[in-house]
This record gives structure tokens, C-alpha cells and sequence, in this order.
């Protein structure tokens, strides 16, 4: 789309002096104001008219926004106001969470993810959020503020379609909590795009798997897709096959299979459907192969 | 049309400065600070002409609104060069020829120069991968990733 007028249509810049302030403002002005943090998804579609706005709110610094932790027995809590790279290169993330450092770092430049957040490419809600099948396949809860107090919403069920969420008028993401890795986790992020690097994805594959006893097979995996559905998805008949069959490149690949069949992408710009889906089988197999390997050492 | 008054330090100079709010960085330093040298490309941050430091790391200025830019510290590349001496990487890319149309060449320098303080001997790789965000239509990239690596000292 080309537009002549190189910035934002007019509107105003709100910096709230606490959390329920900004709630509260949210609230009353339910579709003309959006939280924002680095602006990355937002400000793009402001400037193409996809989007309208009266009210951009800046959380940046709100109550938990920054907070960056991990605790052994919680988990990793990554605040709204967090950037990518702040996450990528954390030393617990690094350590605990390899397969979020590896989603981080495959979103767009370095420059970008300076102002990039993972909670703000989860609230997008777009089908390819990069971060979001990692989150998924970790079991991250959101930790939500609205004006009637706080609750928390798991990854699994906040999206309804593409750009929409279960969010209410007046809420606001402050926080993801990821709980801590299963023990001896391996996990992937395999993201197939225009360019090796930099650009959106056409498919999304993440996979994590880890020994588990109480599974036929002695291990469990978790398979999430992007760019595939319309909302993340996790590919639960591929994961129930590794669950039950012994693993071995033949129930790697049927797996695979039932990823491919599992999803309902759509042709766009980036890929067709038809593309999409062989894509999707083969790269879950690739990932589910390196993770396999990793597991078997 | 709401205005924000902001007070920031633009390449060490303290400037308060009125914008619009809905206006960005990018706008802000080329409109109302008379820096040019940092260009608008796309406007959805993925060219990278519009890299300015900000607090220590590069962004896309084209992707920061003015407002939110209160007690910033902002580098851009009219400041990389000290009491009219080039800063190593801007003599390292004239030297290499890896500066054409220039249009994309501050937001390289910005971006390369960020590259550098955190990572001063990168690989080939990390070079290239640290300039992802910074298109060029010209050179091919190969004498940009020449001069990072000569200024690396390599």
C-alpha cells in the first residue's frame, strides 16, 4: 500500500501516571484508544488507515511492565514494556528458554526488536506472531489488568480471530508468565520466510519436546503453527501420535502428516495455501527430527 | 491538534521542542531540528534509513513517536563525527566504497556503529546479520561489510 504522508494521522499521545488510570481511560474510550508499547505493529497500520485511533496509551513503565524475572519454581514473567531483545539476551531466558531466544531473535532486525515486545506481538493476535508458538508450547498465562482488578488468561485461549482477542473494553496485558520448562526440555523454532531472515513468516513451526514417563513413548511434544489458521494453533493429533507411537523417523513423519492436515491456511501475498501446508509438514518434521535428536544423545 | 513540549539531548545538545503528538522521531528530527541526514525510506520500519540511536540502541525513528521521546538521549548521524574529525566507520566505508546513492548510508552508519559497541569483533555473519534491518539498492551490501570489518580492525 503506498501513502504519501510519511506519519501518523493526527492523534493523541496518552501517558497514563498508573496502571488503573490507564485502564481506566481505556475503558472510557473503548475503540478510539489502544495500548501500545515499542508501536511496531500498531503504527503501521495507523499510518495505512487499516487502523483508527483517537488515543494511542503508552504503558511503557506501568505497574509490572518492566519486569524481566525468573524463579525456579514461578517461571519467567516478561513484561509488556519488555523488548525482544531484552528477552533474547537475558541470561535466564538464554539458559531456561532457548526456543523463546530463538522465536525473539527471528522477528524482523535488531533495530525493530529494540522496540518490539513479545506482548505486543501476542495482543496483535496476528495468525503469524513469531513468539506466540513458543508461549504457546511453554503454557504462558497472561497476567491481565482491568478495571474490575486482575485475572489471568491462559496463552491457549485468548485468541478468537485474526486481530481479535478475548480482551475486555479496559484491559490490559501487563505481564506473560511462562512456567518453568519441563525437565530436560529441547525446543525449536523453525520459521520459514521470503528471506532466511528478517522477514514475516509464511509458516511458523515451534516444537518442544521433553521425557516423559507417563507416555507410550517415553517422551512428550508440543507442535504450535503460525501463519497457518486463523489464530496460533497447536497441532494436538501430530502431538498425540509421538505420544502413543514409539519415536522413529516413520512416526516423526506421520506426525508430520497430521500437522499438514490439522491446519487451514490461507493464499496471501507471502504463500498459497497449498504451498503452506506442505511447508507446514515438512518443517514440523524437520524440527520434530532436530528436537528427536537432541533428546536421543 | 494536541502538542506534547518535550526536553531531549539530540547528538549532546539539550533541545525542548513542541511536536505535534502524533508526530515521530523521524519527523520530528528532520522538521523541526533541520536533521536531514536521517532519511525516511519506508515508514514502517523495515529500511532502516531512519536508524537513530536512542538511549544506547538503535531503533527506527520512523516507528517512535516524539512524545515518548522526554529525557531521551538521541545520536543520529550528524553527531558520529567529533569536532569535524569522521568517526573510524564513516572513513572506513568512504575508504571501501561502500557509500553510493547514500541514502541508506546513515542508518547503516548508526546501525554498524551499534554493532560495534556491543560486539567489537564481529564475524561476517554478525556483521551481516546485525544490518538485516538496513537496505541498500546499491552496493550489494559487500563493501559496507568490508568497511564494518576494516573498522572492527580486522
Amino acid at each position: 500500500m503506498i501513502n504519501p504522508h510519511p506519519g501518523l494521522p493526527e492523534l493523541e499521545y496518552v501517558k497514563p501516571a498508573s496502571l488503573s488510570e490507564a485502564c481506566k481511560f481505556l475503558a472510557e474510550h473503548d475503540g478510539a484508544a489502544k495500548p501500545f508499547s515499542g508501536g511496531t505493529d500498531c503504527f503501521v497500520r495507523l499510518r495505512d488507515g487499516v487502523m483508527k485511533l483517537d488515543y494511542l496509551v503508552d504503558i511503557k513503565g506501568l505497574d509490572g511492565t518492566n519486569e524481566l524475572t525468573f524463579d525456579a519454581k514461578k517461571g519467567l514473567t516478561i513484561g509488556a514494556a519488555v523488548t525482544m531483545n531484552q528477552v533474547a539476551r537475558n541470561k535466564d531466558v538464554i539458559k531456561h528458554y532457548p526456543n523463546l531466544v530463538q522465536a525473539a531473535n527471528s522477528v524482523a532486525s535488531y533495530q525493530l526488536r529494540n522496540r518490539a515486545t513479545v506482548i505486543g506481538n501476542i495482543c496483535n493476535a496476528s495468525p503469524a506472531g513469531d513468539t506466540i508458538g513458543t508461549c504457546l508450547v511453554l503454557d504462558g498465562v497472561l497476567n491481565v489488568t482491568g478495571t474490575e482488578g486482575k485475572r489471568t488468561i491462559p496463552l491457549s485461549s485468548f485468541f478468537l480471530a485474526p486481530g481479535r482477542t478475548v480482551l475486555k473494553a479496559g484491559e490490559v496485558v501487563t505481564s506473560i508468565t511462562l512456567p518453568p520448562p519441563p525437565a530436560g526440555m529441547v525446543g525449536v523454532y523453525k520459521k520459514l520466510g521470503r528471506n532466511i531472515i528478517s522477514d514475516l513468516s509464511i509458516v511458523g513451526v515451534a516444537v518442544m519436546g521433553y521425557p516423559y514417563s507417563k507416555s507410550p513413548s517415553g517422551y512428550a511434544f508440543r507442535i504450535a503453527l503460525a501463519s497457518v489458521a486463523p489464530v496460533p494453533m497447536e497441532a494436538l493429533k501430530a502431538e498425540a501420535i509421538l505420544s502413543e507411537k514409539k519415536i522413529t523417523a516413520e512416526s516423526i513423519a506421520e506426525a508430520a502428516e497430521a500437522a499438514m492436515n490439522a491446519v487451514t491456511p490461507i493464499d496471501d501475498v507471502r504463500g498459497s495455501a497449498r504451498y503452506r501446508k506442505q511447508m507446514v509438514r515438512n518443517l514440523t518434521r524437520e524440527a520434530l527430527t532436530e528436537v528427536w535428536a537432541t533428546l536421543n544423545k | 491538534m494536541s502538542y506534547s513540549r518535550i526536553t531531549l539531548t539530540v547528538n549532546e545538545v539539550v533541545e525542548t521542542v513542541d511536536v505535534p503528538q502524533h508526530m515521530t522521531l523521524l519527523q520530528m528530527l528532520r522538521e523541526k531540528l533541520s536533521l536531514t541526514g536521517t532519511k525516511n525510506g519506508c515508514t514502517a520500519g523495515e529500511c532502516g534509513a531512519c536508524t537513530v540511536m536512542m538511549n544506547d540502541e538503535p531503533v527506527n525513528s520512523c516507528m517512535v513517536l516524539a512524545a515518548e521521546c522526554d529525557g531521551a538521549n538521541i545520536l543520529t548521524v550528524e553527531g558520529l563525527a567529533k569536532q569535524g574529525k569522521l568517526s573510524k566507520l564513516q572513513d572506513t566505508i568512504i575508504k571501501t566504497g561502500g557509500v553510493q546513492c547514500g541514502f541508506c548510508t546513515p542508518g547503516m552508519l548508526i546501525s554498524a556503529t551499534a554493532l560495534l559497541k556491543r560486539n567489537p569483533h564481529p564475524t561476517e555473519n554478525e556483521i551481516r546479520e546485525a544490518l538485516v534491518g538496513n537496505l541498500c539498492r546499491c552496493t550489494g551490501y559487500y563493501r559496507i561489510v568490508e568497511a564494518v570489518k576494516e573498522a572492527a580492525g580486522e
